[in-house]
């Protein structure tokens, strides 16, 4: 976070802009909300590189039955 | 054929942690809301902004998510949370040098006295293949409240950078 700040508000109605220091509460809560949302993106990140690796390793173990490629692919369609 | 009307805009000629549209007119159909930002924060490659309607900070969005990061898709899903978001590229040194992004909200009915769902497409393009480096996102937005939505808040992840454009139009 920046040392001062601020937020933009624009009146629609009146087309007035405003440029405001940020209170404390809403720095605290801006913080918040990045570490949630952070927080989802890495998880779901990890939950889509763990599907990956294990489709993979799915795909390794039909091959060493003898599945053709086409035959593998086929089952996920 | 939908006719945009541009309501408000706003081009940041310093950088802002948030931007807010208030005292919107309920005399449109739909609302969009397209956004070119970067962020000023150099720890993410990408990061998330939050939006909420209404000043709410209650549960009620949720969001469905198909997603492409630049190596493969996934799709995921966030309910009950207290804002929704979207994506936008940092000033971190694995993005490209001012690289901004895209984004659109489109919000139909949104003065309707129901539960509001809405779209958000957002893209960051980093020309690079590299999971997480880039990123490609249509989501499925629900807004759970009957009031008309009347203010729009945009939070940066940090602040959105100087040259990062904010534009409401009405349909």
């Amino acid at each position: 976070m920046s040392d001062n700040p601020t937020k933009v508000i624009v009146n629609c109605e009146t087309g007035v802009t405003e440029v405001l220091p940020l209170t404390a509460q809403e720095i605290a809560d801006m913080e918040t909300a990045r570490v949630a949302a952070e927080d989802q993106r890495k998880a779901a990140e990890a939950e889509a590189a763990a599907v990956a690796a294990a489709k993979e390793s799915a795909n390794a173990k039909l091959a060493a039955l003898g599945l053709s490629a086409d035959e593998i692919a086929a089952l996920s369609k | 054929m939908a006719t945009y009307t541009l309501i408000s805009s706003n081009v940041l000629s310093s950088s802002a942690a948030s931007v807010t549209f208030s005292s919107i007119p309920s005399t449109y159909t739909d609302l969009v809301l397209r956004i070119s930002a970067r962020d000023t924060n150099t720890g993410a490659i990408i990061g998330s902004a939050t939006f909420t309607f209404n000043g709410s900070s209650g549960s009620l969005y949720s969001i469905t998510k198909l997603i492409g990061d630049g190596s493969a898709a996934s799709s995921s899903r966030r309910s009950s949370i207290t804002s929704d978001e979207f994506y936008y590229p940092g000033a971190n040194a694995g993005m490209s040098t001012n690289t901004f992004g895209s984004a659109e909200i489109y919000i139909p009915s949104y003065t309707a006295s129901q539960n509001k769902p809405f779209s958000t497409f957002a893209v960051t393009e980093n020309n690079s293949t590299t999971a997480g480096n880039s990123e490609i996102d249509a989501w499925a937005n629900l807004y759970r409240d009957t009031a008309a939505i009347s203010s729009i808040a945009i939070n940066a992840y940090v602040t959105f950078a100087i040259g990062s454009s904010f534009y409401l139009y009405g349909i």
